[in-house]
C-alpha cells in the first residue's frame, strides 16, 4: 500500500495531548506538509501545554512561545527577520487555539492579515477555552455546554464567522481543515507553502474533556462536523471558494451533536434550531462555491 | 557631521547608524517623528531595514520580540499609553532576553488626556527587567541608541531609551552626527547564539516548573548587575570612539554642596543653571544627574551623595499614596549608608514648566528645614 502523506514525523510521541486530541493530529499532519525549514510560535493555548514542559519539546522545529494576544504580530516579526537575514524562504507559522484567534488574537491576526504578512496563521479550534478548563470563547457553537455557560445558561450565541472575518481582508489563501481528513489538509498546506502572503488555515480539532465525547470518536466527530455540514471544508484560493471535502448528501446533525457530552441537555426543539441554522449557513457557502 | 535636528529624529538618526534590521512601530503623539523619519529612510533605501507597520503598540513589540528572537536588530518606540500597551510584552522581552532597544518619549498617563511629558509612563515599566537610560540633550539620545545595542547585545536585557515630551522630543539641538564607519567599528552586527534556528531547533519560553522558573530569573538579576558593569565600561569605550562620555549618573558641582539637586531628564539641565545661578550668590547647591535607572547605580549614588547636608529629589512623576519614584530609589540606595535627609518634591507633572526659579524656590524652602516634615512637597500647585 503506498502512504498517502510522507512518512516522516517531525512531531515526537512523549508530547502532553489528552488522549483523543485533535490538536495533536493537526500539528502532525501540519509539519509533515511544511517540512523542517519551519518556524512556529505559538500563544497561550493547548499547545503550550502540549509541546512539553522545559526542557522537553516534542517538536523538530523552532518554537517561540508568545503571550496569548500576539501570534500574528509575532510571527510577522520573525517572517521581517528572516527577510532581512536573506532566509527568506523559511516558512514561518503563528499557532493558535480558537480563543487566542477568535477573540484576545483578533486585532493583530486582522492586522498582519491586512498587511499580507508572508506567514502561516493556523488556528486549531477547539470550540472553547480548553487549556484553562472548558471556558467559552468566540469559536464555542451555540448550544454547547461550558464551565461559563452552564447547562441552565447554555451558549446562546452563533460561532463567530472568523472564516468570513479573514476573507474581508483578501488574503492571498484561506482554507478550512478537519482532522479526519488529513490528505486534504496536506494537500493544502503543500499548496499554500508555495503561495507569497497571508495563508490562514482554520482546523477544527475535536476536545474529548472539553466535548464531553470519547477519545475514541475523535476523528469521527472531525468527520462528522465536515459531514454535516456544521465545519464546511472548502478554501479559498485568490477570492474562488472550493469545497474540498464534498458533502452531496448532508447527515443530520443530531448524529454529531448526540456523541458529545456538551449538548446532551439540548431539548429536540433546540436541535432543530441548530439544524436550521446549520442549513441556512451551508446555503450561504454553497453559494460561493458555485461561484 | 553636525546638524540641527529635534531629538525625535535623533532617535531616528541613532537607529539608522545602529543599522537596526526589524522596525515595527505605531504612531502616537510625541513620538511620530521617530516612526515618520525611519519609514522615509528605509523606503528610499537608505537603511536596509524591514519596517512593519503595525495595528498597535503591543503587536510592534510582539514583532520585535519575534524579530529579535530570530537573530535580528530589532527597534521600536512609543510613549505613554503606547508603552502601557506594551507593559505584558516588556516582561515577555526581558524574560526571553533579548536585546530589542526601544524610545519612550515621556508622557503623561491619561485621563486625563494631556501629551505632554512626565515619567510615569516609563517609571511604571520599572519592574519590567528593561535598562533604563533618561536622556537630556539630543546628542545624548542619539548616542544612548547607539550605545544601547553595544550592552543590550552582551548581556541579552532590552533597553528603553527615554526623553522628554517636547521639551527634548521637539527641541532642535545641534547634534554631531557620527561617522558610520566609526559606528560599524564601535558597534559589531548582531550575531546572536540563541536564535530561532532551524538547523538546531530548540523551544524559547515553555511552561516551566518551580522547579527550574526561579533559576531563570536569577540569571536576568545577574546578567542586569552585568549590564551596569557593561555600562561603566561602555561609556568610557563610547569617549575613545565618538569624544562623548555617559556615565549613570552626572555629577555637577556636588562635591563640596550642601544641598544637591537630584534631577533627571531635561529638569537637570535647567538645575544645572539654577545650580549656577546660586552658587554666584554663594549658595552651596550642587546637581547629581540621573541617567540610569535600570540597573542601579547604587555605588555611584551613595558617592556622590556622601558630602550632601541635604539631599532633594525633584520628580517628574508620583506613585499615588507614596511620593516621587526617584526619591524612593535615592533614599533606598542611601539606607544603612548615610544620615543624609532626603527631601522630595513633585513638580512638572503633564509638561507643566520646570524653571530655574522652580529650582531656587525648593532650594530656600529646604534651608529653612532641619528634616522634612512632609513626605513629599508639591510644587507651583494651585490649591
Amino acid at each position: 500500500m503506498k502512504p498517502t502523506l510522507p512518512l516522516e514525523e517531525l512531531m515526537s510521541p512523549g508530547h502532553l495531548a489528552c488522549q483523543g486530541c485533535g490538536a495533536g493530529i493537526a500539528m502532525r499532519v501540519s509539519l509533515k506538509a511544511l517540512g523542517r525549514d519551519t518556524m512556529f510560535t505559538f500563544p497561550a493555548c493547548c499547545w503550550t501545554v502540549i509541546d512539553g514542559p522545559f526542557p522537553y519539546s516534542c517538536l523538530e522545529v523552532p518554537l517561540l512561545h508568545m503571550a496569548f494576544e500576539a501570534t500574528a504580530a509575532t510571527a510577522a516579526g520573525i517572517k521581517a527577520a528572516m527577510n532581512a537575514l536573506g532566509k527568506d524562504k523559511t516558512t514561518i507559522c503563528g499557532w493558535a487555539g480558537d480563543g487566542g484567534t477568535f477573540d484576545i488574537g483578533l486585532q493583530a491576526l486582522s492586522g498582519a492579515a491586512e498587511r499580507n504578512d508572508d506567514i502561516f496563521y493556523f488556528c486549531y479550534d477547539n470550540e472553547a477555552y480548553m487549556n484553562t478548563g472548558i471556558q467559552r470563547s468566540g469559536a464555542t457553537p451555540y448550544g454547547a455546554w461550558t464551565t461559563t455557560t452552564p447547562v441552565k445558561h447554555f451558549k446562546k450565541e452563533l460561532k463567530k464567522s472568523i472564516d468570513d472575518i479573514v476573507a474581508a481582508h483578501k488574503v492571498p489563501y484561506q482554507a478550512t481543515a478537519s482532522v479526519a481528513y488529513p490528505e486534504d489538509l496536506y494537500k493544502k498546506l503543500v499548496k499554500a507553502k508555495d503561495i507569497r502572503g497571508f495563508k490562514f488555515i482554520h482546523i477544527i480539532a475535536p476536545c474529548p474533556p472539553g466535548w464531553k465525547a470519547r477519545p475514541e470518536d475523535t476523528v469521527k466527530l472531525a468527520r462528522l462536523a465536515v459531514q454535516t455540514g456544521i465545519f464546511p471544508v472548502y478554501e479559498v484560493d485568490g477570492g474562488k471558494y472550493v469545497q474540498t471535502m464534498k458533502t452531496p448528501t448532508r447527515k443530520p446533525v443530531l448524529d454529531y451533536l448526540k456523541l458529545q457530552g456538551r449538548f446532551k441537555h439540548l431539548k429536540e426543539n433546540e436541535v432543530a434550531d441548530i439544524q436550521k441554522m446549520v442549513d441556512t449557513r451551508y446555503a450561504e457557502l454553497e453559494k460561493r462555491f458555485q461561484g | 557631521m553636525k546638524k540641527v535636528m529635534m531629538g525625535n529624529h535623533a532617535i531616528s538618526h541613532g537607529a539608522t547608524l545602529a543599522r537596526v534590521q526589524v522596525i515595527a512601530a505605531y504612531p502616537i503623539t510625541p513620538q511620530t517623528q521617530v516612526v515618520e523619519l525611519l519609514s522615509e529612510i528605509v523606503a528610499d533605501g537608505k537603511l536596509k531595514a524591514e519596517y512593519i507597520k503595525v495595528e498597535s503598540e503591543h503587536s510592534a513589540m510582539a514583532a520585535c520580540i519575534g524579530a529579535s528572537s530570530a537573530g535580528a536588530r530589532a527597534f521600536t518606540a512609543t510613549s505613554s499609553q503606547g508603552l502601557a500597551l506594551m507593559h505584558e510584552l516588556l516582561h515577555w522581552a526581558a524574560g526571553a532576553r533579548l536585546p530589542i532597544v526601544m524610545a519612550d518619549i515621556n508622557r503623561a498617563m491619561g485621563p486625563p488626556w494631556n501629551i505632554w511629558t512626565d515619567q510615569n509612563d516609563s517609571l511604571s515599566q520599572r519592574d519590567t527587567g528593561w535598562m533604563q537610560f533618561y536622556c537630556q540633550s539630543n546628542q545624548e539620545v542619539l548616542d544612548s541608541v547607539i550605545m544601547a545595542y553595544k550592552v543590550t547585545e552582551k548581556v541579552l536585557m532590552p533597553a528603553m531609551i527615554v526623553l522628554d515630551a517636547f521639551s527634548l522630543s521637539h527641541t532642535y539641538e545641534i547634534v554631531d552626527l557620527p561617522d558610520q564607519a566609526v559606528v560599524d567599528k564601535y558597534l559589531p552586527p548582531f550575531d546572536f547564539k540563541y536564535k530561532l534556528n532551524v538547523n538546531d531547533p530548540h523551544t524559547y519560553g515553555g511552561l516551566t516548573t518551580p522547579e527550574w522558573y526561579m533559576e531563570f530569573r536569577v540569571k536576568m538579576q545577574e546578567a542586569m548587575e552585568q549590564a551596569l558593569v557593561e555600562i561603566k565600561k561602555e561609556a568610557v569605550e563610547f569617549e575613545k570612539a565618538f569624544g562623548r562620555r555617559y556615565d549613570p549618573v552626572e555629577p555637577y558641582m556636588v562635591d563640596d554642596a550642601d544641598i544637591v539637586l537630584v534631577t533627571s531628564g531635561t529638569a537637570a539641565s535647567t538645575a544645572r543653571f539654577a545650580v549656577d545661578q546660586m552658587r554666584k550668590k554663594g549658595k552651596k547647591v550642587g546637581n547629581l544627574r540621573m541617567r540610569l535607572l535600570r540597573p542601579f547605580p547604587f555605588a555611584d549614588v551613595r558617592e556622590h551623595l556622601k558630602n550632601a547636608k541635604k539631599v532633594i529629589v525633584v520628580d517628574r512623576n508620583i506613585s499615588y499614596g507614596y511620593h516621587g519614584i526617584w526619591a524612593q530609589e535615592v533614599k533606598s540606595a542611601l539606607y544603612g549608608h548615610s544620615k543624609v535627609p532626603v527631601f522630595n518634591f513633585i513638580a512638572g507633572l503633564g509638561g507643566r514648566d520646570i524653571f530655574p526659579e522652580t529650582f531656587v524656590d525648593i532650594v530656600n524652602k529646604v534651608k529653612k528645614l532641619k528634616k522634612p516634615d512632609q513626605e513629599l512637597y508639591w510644587v507651583e500647585v494651585k490649591q
